[in-house]
């Protein structure tokens, strides 16, 4: 089949075409996966996208140092080993490496607090590139400022390579409590809200109006269990990202198929139950309290 | 899940990911029950994995990918590449009076159609190849772009009048 659309109407990276991808994952589950192996599992397990690194968070945690964009040759290992779509992690700021990352022809980039940020002030253009990004948010102000730049896809951020699911809790509470508050502002006092947001105004008006993010948000940063997975989309999680939770625990390709059921029948208890019995070890967690960096603090 | 399938007239397949879907349909014990009532003659949308599991054969699929076997086509999964390549572009239907503005998301290519086909829309590759993008046969409509990410319904609506 030819490769490429020399037609005059068609057009590529549109908003549509890339908050359409965003739409598509929707109810799936996203797994990091650090080798072609583990990308395979993951698959196998009915991942609906991989995001392909170098260390999971719980490692990057643990070892210190300056996390950075994976080395190329691992990212295209994982695109030749599976047919599902594969993202990649740029560094917040980190133009260039996202430039790489769209050369390599990955399906998203994800501008990562997980990552070590490498502009304190500035988050990368997204609209100028026609691969779509993900960004993580804490709050609705700093998610509508990452779609204001650009995004496509948002995650809320949760505390990844914990393994502690509260503050991904936090994170939605906060976003989706003040969604419904900004439904019932009056007009007036959208205004204030969006000074209070640090957010643009034609985006607090349209969630105002619409009760929800113009693009899809997913959950990530702490998801080590089915039942985890059931409370965060409970909570309105749209999708998944679950990081160390899988590759971290004592029993990864069970685990990863039980995720991906539970996200499917996240209302059923009683489903929640069955795919939760027998998982071995879940990922040891950590506390928030004594954590030396909190990662989801990065980003502005 | 199989008692979701009681009394339907009719169902859509959406878009997602194909190997995902029949993995899910297959563990819920939908999957039997589901080919079962196609078989009988349900009608049935199929949009971009839609499509894929209504084929005939699935290309670049799975070893364990199933499909319902409904339409006599054979599909290319991500035929136009990665995302970075997934396009929008407007395209002419056999029995739409306006052009529709077809989304194409690492979308499936249809290679071949059988007899039974009908090709209600195509578009153009290279200016040479002409490659069908939505397909009838009899009660079966399958579309490897997303009507779903518009507002426009009519394609919904040529489903519903089959019903």
């Amino acid at each position: 089949m030819a490769e490429s659309n020399s037609d005059s109407n068609s057009q590529i990276g549109t908003v549509r075409v890339k908050r359409g991808l965003a739409d598509m994952l929707r109810g799936g589950v996203i797994m990091d996966v650090v080798t072609p192996d583990e990308a395979k599992i993951a698959e196998d397990a009915g991942a609906v996208a991989v995001m392909a690194l170098e260390r999971v968070p719980a490692d990057i945690r643990r070892d210190g140092g300056v996390a950075r964009m994976s080395d190329p040759s691992m990212i295209e290992a994982i695109q030749q080993t599976v047919t599902i779509p594969v993202m990649a992690k740029a560094r917040i700021g980190h133009f260039a490496e996202a430039q790489v990352l769209e050369s390599l022809g990955v399906d998203y980039v994800d501008e990562s607090e997980v990552l070590t940020p490498a502009d304190e002030a500035h988050h990368i253009d997204k609209w100028a590139f026609t691969v779509p990004f993900v960004c993580g948010a804490t709050n609705l102000g700093e998610a509508l400022r990452r779609i204001s730049e650009g995004a496509c896809m948002i995650r809320s951020k949760g505390e990844a390579g914990t393994g502690n699911i509260v503050e991904a809790v936090r994170h939605l509470r906060s976003i989706l409590g003040d969604i419904r508050k900004l439904t019932q502002a009056d007009e007036a006092e959208l205004f204030d809200w969006a000074k209070q947001l640090q957010a643009p105004l034609g985006l607090v008006q349209e969630v105002a109006e619409t009760g929800a993010l113009p693009v899809p948000m997913f959950c990530a940063g702490g998801i080590a269990t089915p039942a985890d997975v059931s409370l965060v989309m409970q909570l309105g999680a749209e999708a998944v990202f679950v990081g160390s939770g899988i590759f971290k625990s004592e029993d990864p390709a069970p685990r990863a198929k039980a995720i991906v059921e539970a996200t499917t029948h996240y209302r059923d208890p009683a489903m929640v139950a069955k795919v939760s019995r027998g998982l071995g070890e879940a990922m040891p967690g950590l506390e928030i309290g004594t954590l030396e960096t909190k990662l989801a603090e990065r980003g502005w | 899940m199989p008692e979701d399938l009681v009394a339907i007239d009719g169902i859509i397949l959406p878009g997602g990911e194909s190997t995902t879907i029949s993995m899910l349909l297959e563990s819920s014990g939908t999957f039997e029950p589901l080919s079962e009532l196609l078989s009988h003659g349900l009608p049935a949308f199929g949009t971009c994995a839609g499509m894929i599991l209504l084929s005939n054969e699935v290309l670049d699929g799975r070893n364990d990918q199933r499909s319902f076997d409904r339409i006599d086509i054979a599909v290319r999964r991500n035929a136009f590449g990665r995302q970075i390549a997934s396009f929008e572009k407007q395209i002419d239907v056999r029995g739409l009076a306006e052009p529709f503005q077809a989304v194409f998301i690492r979308s499936p290519g249809v290679e071949s159609v059988g007899p039974e086909v009908e090709v209600l829309a195509t578009i153009e590759l290279d200016k040479e190849i002409e490659i069908p993008v939505l397909c009838r046969q009899n009660n079966i409509l399958v579309s490897s772009f997303h009507p779903e990410l518009t507002d426009d319904l009519r394609l919904h609506q040529m489903f519903l009048s089959e019903l």
